[in-house]
């Protein structure tokens, strides 16, 4: 229930709101900062499997690289996201922000980007360094960092979703991966196709610009979703 | 006036009002997609001319097409369903998408079982990974989540919501989805006779079709009505309504 | 408009594609077929069982 007459100055702003809990969560991913290395090790680990897998020729890896890379770097962003919200559900910080006044799509916008910085964007970073081990030759390097900087922006955001319809139901469930896999389909599409196009010698803009657009588009429904999903995790 | 206007729209969306109003509808989409079914079964099989290029396994597409073009529309009634139900807490939008999942569900397989049978004599394999067929898949992945997602729930009222919004997410999605796998599969095109019928198709051939899709529609429309007349029973089995409607069939 | 085939034995081979064909129409039609039971099934079932509510409650 808020009062009748709020004070300007009692509610902080959005911006507030967004910048504590991103605080509070890269503050909280930092302390256990070997916790949050695992999407890194786990990328660079099966990484390493594939030549093991479909053998050292470089033709055949470079072949594979770009779509090898990017799956990796979504099973990365998504074996990570389970976290999302289950802990404060479990310890009842997250009900304390639903009822926050800031409106909850703004608090799920802020505990997706701390997830992207903490996940995604070391699986960017690092990703010229796997796509070298898979000899990715490096005119794809550009755009397969491009395209990894939106899309693990994307399957982060699209996770969120995931992980609040599925917040309620216990720890450890397959299902979260199993509901949003079928969304992440456009960005793997337009990501692999931005590396093709500039490996081929052509300019792989268009598919990132589209890739690009798949990620506003995504950034304004996924957190609205998320919120609500939270909603109905929390109130049944 | 207004008010009389709307005294049907209510009785109709209360879950007494449509299983008495719906029992009523039951004998005529029964009996109307059961008779264009066995008409366009008929005609498509025994009549219509076989294809110049693919000769009789193209009497695959009378049920292909119809299969996924519900399938298709099915997921957008689930959806309204859902978002009905979100929005105005409206009880009988709940249980129209309860049973709109696995109805899509099942009409998505039909479609890519079909569509695989029939690549077999038309590609050679059971498989491709064709524009149509791999959406198709995906269409089927998002069925299975909403499916599963209702499941996972021991609360009814909980699950419904978390459908809702996982299948307008869904929605929000599905036509990127198609475009961008459309896309995909215009960049690696391979050389095989595509399985959509050419535009101008013979109208020997088009216009069972029509008659399937039509069929398919009537369909639809029944069995998701025997669901929802079936899913309102179980859910209001303690009501008075549903113990009199019990007593009747008993005193007889 | 004329019947396509000449006998039923014309009519199941399909000149060689009727394996697919009438598998397709077959699978279609079980599918179909438990469409429709199903909820058939489950409406007289829940019938029944409150049915036997009243019953034991009298």
């Amino acid at each position: 229930m808020r009062s009748p007459n709020p004070e300007p100055e009692a509610l902080p702003s959005l911006a507030t709101g967004f910048a504590a809990l991103l605080r509070r969560d890269l503050l909280l991913a930092w302390r256990r900062r070997g916790e949050a290395a695992n999407p890194l090790w786990f990328f660079a680990m099966i990484t390493a499997l594939v030549p093991l897998a479909v053998g050292p020729e470089p033709a055949l890896l470079a072949r594979l690289a770009p779509g090898m890379v990017w799956i990796l770097a979504l099973l990365g962003t998504m074996l990570a996201a389970d976290s999302l919200f289950r802990e404060d559900y479990v310890d009842g910080a997250l009900e304390q922000l639903v009822l926050s006044p800031q409106p909850l799509w703004v608090l799920v916008l802020a505990r997706v980007t701390a997830h992207w910085l903490v996940t995604g964007v070391p699986i960017t970073l690092a990703s010229p360094l796997l796509a070298g081990w898979l000899a990715l030759p490096a005119g794809g390097v550009p755009m397969l960092v491009a395209g990894l900087a939106l899309g693990t922006l994307t399957f982060c955001l699209f996770a969120a979703v995931g992980g609040a319809l599925t917040v309620a139901l216990g720890a450890g469930n397959v299902l979260r991966p199993l509901l949003v896999l079928p969304l992440y389909v456009p960005v793997l599409i337009f990501g692999t196709a931005a590396v093709a196009r500039a490996l081929e010698g052509g300019d792989g803009s268009a598919p990132l610009a589209l890739l690009g657009a798949i990620t506003a588009v995504t950034l304004a429904i996924a957190p609205v979703a998320a919120a609500a999903a939270l909603r109905v995790g929390i109130d049944g | 006036m207004a008010e009389r206007r709307w005294q049907w729209f209510h009785r109709l969306a209360s879950p007494p009002g449509f299983y008495r109003v719906s029992g009523r509808w039951l004998p005529w989409l029964a009996g109307t997609s059961l008779a264009l079914l066995a008409v366009g079964v008929v005609w498509g099989l025994l009549y219509a001319p076989p294809d110049a290029r693919q000769g009789n396994s193209y009497r695959i597409i009378f049920l292909h097409v119809p299969a996924s073009f519900l399938a298709l529309a099915g997921y957008y009634v689930m959806a309204a369903a859902g978002a009905i139900h979100l929005i105005w807490r409206v009880k009988l939008a709940d249980v129209v998408m309860s049973a709109a999942a696995p109805l899509g569900a099942a009409l998505t397989f039909l479609a890519l079982f079909s569509g695989s049978l029939w690549g077999k004599p038309t590609w050679g394999t059971y498989w491709v990974w064709d524009a149509r067929i791999t959406s198709m898949l995906v269409l089927l992945f998002l069925y299975l989540g909403v499916v599963t997602l209702r499941q996972a729930y021991a609360s009814r009222e909980t699950a419904g919501r978390a459908c809702a919004v996982l299948a307008l997410v869904g929605t929000v999605n599905i036509p990127i989805i198609y475009k961008s796998v459309d896309w995909w599969y215009s960049l690696h095109q391979p050389a095989t006779i595509r399985l959509t019928a050419a535009p101008s198709m013979h109208p020997d051939m088009f216009q069972p079709l029509v008659v399937m899709i039509l069929a398919f529609y009537l369909f639809y429309a029944w069995v998701l009505v025997l669901n929802v007349r079936a899913e309102i029973l179980v859910r209001e089995r303690r009501a008075g309504w549903v113990r009199d409607l019990a007593g009747e069939g008993e005193s007889e | 408009m004329n019947l396509q085939f000449h006998s039923l034995a014309e009519l199941f081979a399909m000149g060689g594609h009727g394996v697919y064909v009438w598998a397709v129409y077959g699978v279609a039609a079980l599918v179909m077929g438990a469409l429709v039971v199903r909820p058939l099934r489950r409406h007289a079932r829940a019938l029944a069982a409150v049915r036997s509510a009243r019953q034991r409650g009298r």
